[in-house]
């Protein structure tokens, strides 16, 4: 059967405050309480609620014909506990319908796939139990790491821990000729089954719908239906990933986006022969065509679907490099506290925050920095990585004399 | 003695060293039984009464004073080429750019009726407020009765002018920077033009430093007989103490200035470098800002020394001193600096200081480390050497703030009155 596979990322970072050097040393709290909270309320009643409401009304409705998956990074769980414990029901409610599928990732989103199988495995592990813990013991069979970043060797790792499958972008330089509507299977292991996203058609709905000047303007579930229709027969699942938030924050409700949503269910069934699947229902039931084989690290982001937007120009590379120098040291401190800002310092936010690449995407890259530059980011950033370096310093030393 | 004198600030509304310096002057003079008419383009109301001070946005100009439009006439050509902005680096002075240049020739008549709102800052209307500066100053040279006209750098220099020929009284310029300070060899040509008229107007000029002193006559063709040296001195030379704690179990070196050309900021970054290599047990600090800021910030980054070289942005108030008094040495490596008051607020703070050679304060600061800018080894050395020589850093502390209290104003002034005195004697 044909199918649609909805997958949805459900991520806020944790925010640091303005953090001087004058600080360092002496204030050891480094997150932004007010606006991570006013963030995720904000962004709860323009997106998570309403669109948690109308995705339970579709699940319920076409009693369970209509379904889609979603990764919650736990760094956002953790404020959903904290500042908005009503929209973290509204995922229970829609995970309890059996209809959702929620997928395992990095629990601070975090870059250290490309850094650290230890930490990697440390912080995967730590993400799966929160969402037993939050979601009646459900465990997540296939993963989404952060960002959509593949290669063939994270691919390796996490089919290592034992997952089905794997999404990740369908970057036109790895793909080439070959379609992103088929399942693949990661080029060393081909237990672990590959899902790529259709760029295309994600993006008409996640970056283009409002978008006066694109000559599809305006999105309708009929054009979208038309689109897919002519997809060639043999092409099996088109894969639509997207932020969450592009439903009523990136694109207002007032552009009609719920409306196209609470339309496309039935459009799809009446009018074409597709159906709809979770990631897992996919990698199970899909017959992979090729192994993939992607040697350098790819994700979603901007034009050139690499790491630039994290990691590349100086300022990222030193924070970064910094930041993961103190791996082994960390994992010797029992500290709560310690812990916890070592793994929100690693969410993959900060450094892209930290982004350079004011050209091509430096638009997006605006809309979701709270920097006035990328500057003022590392200079922050930095600052609260010397606080942190010092207070392991600390810890350490205590260790030591404990023992002696 | 009777002076009027045209400055561009007056504490306590300043954004530079300019308003300090001309503060500390005043104050001297008035010791020295002074009489001094100050003219600012705007007046705040909360100065300290020193001086008859003059609110050059009250004056209101006679138009039918016919020397007025021929001053008027020769100061049109300033507004026409206004698009530049001193003490703004090139990034922020392209921001200004799109600022329409008018191309007049008349006379405005409404210039001469009305009053004008002086901002007093160094905005995009600067050239347009020097020149109406000038003819104000005619104005009040034309109404208050003088001896001597004084004008400080090259904001006043056409009002000093203008002042000097209504009156005909004796023009003494100050020189507390010059063109070539803020912008290196790619001077401003109307800035340049407006300086060298000033100085060659003027019946006597005076310099901060030898330094500077030897630019006046070299670059701007100043007779050497006409030019003195007038060193900035220190309003207060106790020792400030403070209740700051440092947060930090490093020693802290710090760079606390404007991040411009002229500061030599780069040559402390790559000295920090080679200093934290050595000892890893240093924080470094570039507290300020300015348009070579983020260059800065991506060569820290990329010396791979992030979480031990930081940057503060612009301090203001008691950060400024909690920064001096947490600061283990203090450096000023100015590729070019006439005098610079800032090493003397860090002795104040107790802290040891490096200048460079290439600053008029090494004339006066015996006490102090002095490398050339450009020398970034000997900078690592003089730096390592007062972290961890303690005998040094304490000599210098000690050495330091005793010369401090030998910089009296009163002294610079009674230096100056001589000036004065030799002016008016020769007048006819």
């Amino acid at each position: 059967m044909r199918t649609i596979c909805f997958y949805f990322q459900v991520h806020q970072p944790l925010r640091i405050k303005p953090y001087r050097f004058f600080d360092i040393g002496a204030d050891h709290y480094y997150w932004d309480d007010y606006s991570n909270k006013s963030i995720i309320r904000k962004v709860a009643q323009k997106c998570y609620l309403p669109m948690n409401a109308l995705l339970l009304d579709l699940i319920n409705h076409y009693n369970g014909g209509f379904k889609v998956a979603f990764s919650i990074s736990g760094v956002c769980l953790d404020q959903f506990e904290a500042f908005a414990p009503d929209v973290l029901e509204s995922f229970k409610r829609l995970v309890a319908t059996g209809h959702v599928e929620l997928l395992s990732e990095t629990d601070a989103h975090a870059l250290c796939s490309l850094k650290s199988k230890t930490e990697f495995q440390r912080m995967v592990n730590n993400h799966k139990e929160k969402i037993k813990k939050h979601f009646n013991g459900y465990e997540p069979k296939v993963f989404r790491n952060t960002e959509l970043i593949y290669s063939d060797k994270i691919g390796g790792m996490v089919a290592e821990m034992g997952y089905e499958g794997m999404l990740t972008e369908g970057a036109k330089h790895i793909l080439g000729w070959k379609s992103p509507n088929f399942v693949y299977e990661n080029s060393t292991d081909p237990n672990l089954k590959i899902l790529l996203k259709n760029f295309q058609l994600s993006d008409d709905i996640a970056f283009r719908f409002s978008n006066k000047t694109w000559s599809d303007y305006p999105l309708t579930t009929e054009k979208f239906v038309t689109w897919i229709n002519a997809l060639p027969k043999e092409q099996e699942v088109i894969n639509l990933f997207m932020d969450y938030e592009t439903f009523g924050e990136h694109q207002w409700a007032e552009t009609g986006i719920f409306e196209f949503m609470r339309a496309l269910p039935n459009a799809v069934f009446k009018h074409t022969k597709f159906g709809f699947s979770t990631p897992n229902e996919v990698v199970r039931n899909g017959k992979p065509v090729s192994k993939i084989h992607v040697p350098i690290p790819i994700s979603w982001a901007d034009e050139e679907r690499d790491l630039t937007a994290w990691l590349g120009n100086d300022l990222q590379n030193e924070a970064f490099a910094k930041l993961y120098e103190m791996e082994s040291r960390v994992a010797k401190i029992d500290d709560e506290e310690i812990q916890r800002d070592w793994n929100y310092l690693q969410t993959s936010d900060h450094f892209y925050y930290m982004c350079t690449k004011f050209f091509s995407d430096g638009a997006v890259h605006s809309y979701f920095s709270h920097y006035d530059t990328p500057y003022d980011a590392f200079i922050n950033y930095m600052n609260v990585l010397s606080d942190f370096i010092l207070r392991v310093k600390i810890k350490e030393e205590e260790l030591t004399e404990a023992s002696e | 003695m009777k002076v009027l004198m045209f400055g561009w600030e007056f504490p306590p509304h300043i954004s530079g060293g300019l308003g300090t310096a001309c503060y500390g002057l005043v104050k001297g003079l008035v010791h020295h039984n002074q009489d001094i008419i100050f003219v600012v383009p705007k007046l705040w109301g909360d100065e300290e009464p020193l001086a008859d001070f003059v609110n050059a946005s009250d004056v209101v100009i006679d138009y039918r004073e016919k020397k007025f439009k021929k001053i008027w006439k020769n100061l049109t050509y300033l507004e026409v080429s206004s698009f530049l902005v001193p003490y703004l680096g090139p990034d922020e002075f392209k921001k200004y750019t799109d600022y329409t240049i008018h191309d007049r020739t008349d006379v405005d008549e409404s210039v001469f009726s009305n009053k004008f709102e002086f901002s007093g800052k160094y905005g995009k209307d600067l050239m347009k407020e020097v020149s109406r500066y000038a003819l104000v100053a005619a104005q009040i040279a034309k109404s208050k009765d003088h001896d001597v006209i004084h004008a400080h750098d090259w904001l006043a220099y056409p009002a000093g002018i203008a002042a000097k020929e209504i009156s005909g009284k004796p023009l003494v310029a100050h020189i507390h920077a010059t063109e070539f300070d803020r912008s290196g060899e790619s001077v401003n040509k109307p800035v340049y033009d407006i300086e060298r008229a000033g100085m060659l107007a003027a019946d006597h000029v005076v310099a901060v430093s030898h330094l500077t002193r030897k630019v006046v006559i070299e670059k701007y063709g100043v007779h050497p007989d006409k030019v003195s040296v007038l060193h900035n001195a220190v309003l207060d030379a106790s020792i400030i103490k403070s209740d700051i704690r440092k947060n930090v179990p490093e020693k802290i070196v710090t760079f606390l200035g404007r991040i411009t050309f002229q500061k030599g900021p780069e040559y402390f970054v790559e000295a920090a470098k080679k200093v934290i290599d050595r000892d890893p047990n240093v924080r470094f600090v570039m507290a300020g800002n300015g348009d070579l800021l983020n260059k800065m910030i991506e060569r820290v980054a990329e010396l791979g020394m992030g979480t031990k070289f930081h940057f503060t942005g612009f301090l203001k108030g008691k950060d400024v001193d909690d920064m001096y008094a947490i600061s283990d040495v203090y450096v000023m490596p100015s590729v070019s600096e006439p005098f610079g008051i800032a090493p003397l607020e860090a002795v104040r703070h107790n802290t040891p200081v490096i200048i460079s050679k290439q600053s008029g304060v090494a004339e006066v600061l015996r006490n102090a480390i002095k490398v050339d800018f450009w020398d970034v080894d000997a900078m690592a050395d003089a730096i390592f050497g007062l972290l961890h020589y303690d005998s040094i850093s304490k000599m210098f502390k000690e050495l330091g703030s005793e010369e401090l209290k030998k910089l009296k104003w009163e002294h610079v002034a009674a230096k100056l009155v001589t000036v004065y005195d030799k002016l008016h004697k020769q007048q006819p």
